[in-house]
């Protein structure tokens, strides 16, 4: 770890204020991705602007029947909260998928949207990593890509970005609150993070001077028919080869509305409009869900280690969502696989 | 990449003089102030400043579990945070879980159930399983094996872990 000053923020106001004064810094919140990528001299910030004494500590219910959730709340207090349990149990479902539970009472709501990607390369500073280094190269293309995307890639990078909780947040189509110079807006779940393209560096939309307050969830939560399954190396604490969240309204046995985002896959949770098009007014039956399936995974493409993802995600999809329509959701507790 | 320094923005100007910023912890019921750098973790803090030993450095990257303590009664890797930003905080660590010379039922439980083998994981275990029966999540040993998920113990002393676990709850349930 490189020394650093230390700095704290007072308000969103005093954050936006210190972090457009130095480039060179950059906001600490519950740290479990910073400090370890610091202590790997990935993330070298000459000086870290303390965020966690700002007011975005609660959780309320907005006037059109959502959920706004403060962007300092732990991902802990998030998953057991009463309210996303009976109203986004899919939320709930996939953030107790992720971390360990000390991590989970560390990390911050925002802070896991802004997680950096855990591919080896990345994190091992004596190899290229456009990611990292940019222009330096992708060690992952040619090297151990078990854990690597198979969507959405360029010849730049194939990273995928490691967190549960934002392929939930992409499946309810959540809005990410954000404050900066120019004052606040809100950026879509899906225009968040980006692809790699030629930029790897990038990954996301969030500009360098502004600063995350809030997600809101809207009122439709899917709480009766969901699943998040996630499929990875060991049975916990471990990051996802493929997690696939399903949400469906069903009515009369067809699919009314239905959501589906692939996890571990891309450099961003991965949606296709077309495949949740596929699922809408038909029978909730495997013909339904091996269509979406076809349609989400047709531009996929493997590499030497990972191309073993293809199929896993067609099968892992299939599966949930028939776990989503017979109103069985996958227990993140329970490792037989409903 | 040919200048293996080229990546760094290392500045020896700001390295020679750390500016240490005075923190109190509150630490087993102990009031302690010190001053500390900022990158100091809170980890370091307990062992090489505080000399609270049982505290362990396994991973240091928030893989293992071994530096498990509580703030303000909830778990957390102390390898993964900054001293500096805890100001103020309530801290437990294995040091303070035995009260008035009697061993915590988890620490008991441990030992009835043989829960461990070197021990290295041991303080981490248990400070997390106490987070863990704070939180009262787990009720099956399911639960329990996934809410101690982040508590790795290479001996694999896992099915006595879970038994001691157990047994605390029991014993920690028939009180209240």
């Amino acid at each position: 770890m490189i020394n650093f000053e230390y700095a704290r923020a007072r308000d969103v106001a005093d954050a936006v204020r210190q972090i457009s004064a130095d480039p060179a810094a950059t906001f600490i919140a519950g740290g479990t991705n910073l400090i370890d990528l610091m202590k790997y001299d990935v993330a070298r910030p000459m000086r870290l602007i303390d965020i966690t004494h700002l007011a975005l500590k609660t959780v309320e219910e907005t006037a059109n029947g959502g959920l706004r959730i403060g962007a300092l709340v732990p991902n802990s207090d998030l998953a057991y909260h009463p309210v996303v349990e009976k109203r986004y149990p899919l939320l709930s479902s996939a953030i107790l998928a992720g971390a360990s539970q000390q991590l989970r009472n560390m990390a911050s709501t925002g802070g896991n949207l802004m997680q950096r990607t855990r591919c080896f390369y990345f994190y091992d500073v004596a190899t290229p990593c456009n990611k990292r280094e940019p222009g330096s190269g992708c060690s992952a293309i040619n090297g151990i890509n078990r854990i690597n995307a198979i969507l959405g890639t360029s010849e730049a990078c194939i990273a995928t970005h490691p967190s549960d909780m934002c392929v939930a947040l992409a499946a309810l189509e959540a809005k990410v609150h954000v404050a900066g110079p120019a004052g606040e807006r809100a950026i879509a779940f899906a225009e968040f993070h980006r692809l790699p393209g030629d930029r790897p560096e990038v990954d996301t939309n969030l500009k360098a001077d502004e600063i995350i307050t809030a997600i809101e969830l809207p009122a439709r939560g899917f709480a009766a028919n969901y699943s998040y399954l996630k499929i990875r190396d060991r049975l916990s604490y471990a990051f996802a080869l493929v997690s696939v969240a399903a949400a469906l309204e069903l009515e009369g046995g067809r699919i009314k509305e239905a959501r589906l985002a692939l996890g571990g896959v891309a450099h961003k949770p991965w949606r296709n409009a077309e495949a949740e098009a596929a699922l809408r007014g038909q029978p909730a039956k495997s013909d339904a869900f091996a269509r979406a399936a076809e349609i989400l995974l047709r531009d996929a493409k493997g590499f030497a280690h990972n191309a073993f993802k293809i199929d896993l995600a067609r099968r892992a999809i299939l599966r949930t969502l028939a776990q989503a329509a017979n109103a069985t959701p996958q227990i993140q507790s329970s490792k037989k696989i409903r | 990449m040919d200048d293996p320094t080229s990546r760094s923005r290392f500045r020896p100007e700001a390295t020679s003089k750390p500016r240490e910023i005075s923190v109190t912890l509150h630490v087993n019921g102990e009031q302690r102030t010190l001053a500390v750098a900022p990158w100091t973790t809170l980890l370091d803090a307990l062992r090489d400043r505080l000399h609270l030993n049982g505290t362990k450095k396994g991973c240091d990257h928030g893989q293992c579990g071994a530096c498990t303590v509580l703030i303000e009664g909830r778990r957390v890797n102390a390898c993964l945070t900054l001293a500096v930003m805890k100001d103020g905080a309530h801290i437990t660590t294995i040091e303070g879980l035995s009260a008035d010379g009697a061993l915590h039922p988890l620490q008991q439980a441990f030992i009835d159930h043989d829960a461990f083998q070197c021990g290295y994981c041991t303080p981490g275990q248990i400070c997390s399983a106490a987070g863990l029966l704070a939180e009262g999540k787990a009720k099956t040993a399911d639960e329990i094996r996934e809410l101690m998920s982040g508590n790795i113990c290479r001996c694999g002393a896992y099915p006595n872990i879970v038994a001691a676990i157990q047994q605390a709850m029991g014993a920690m349930g028939s009180k209240s």
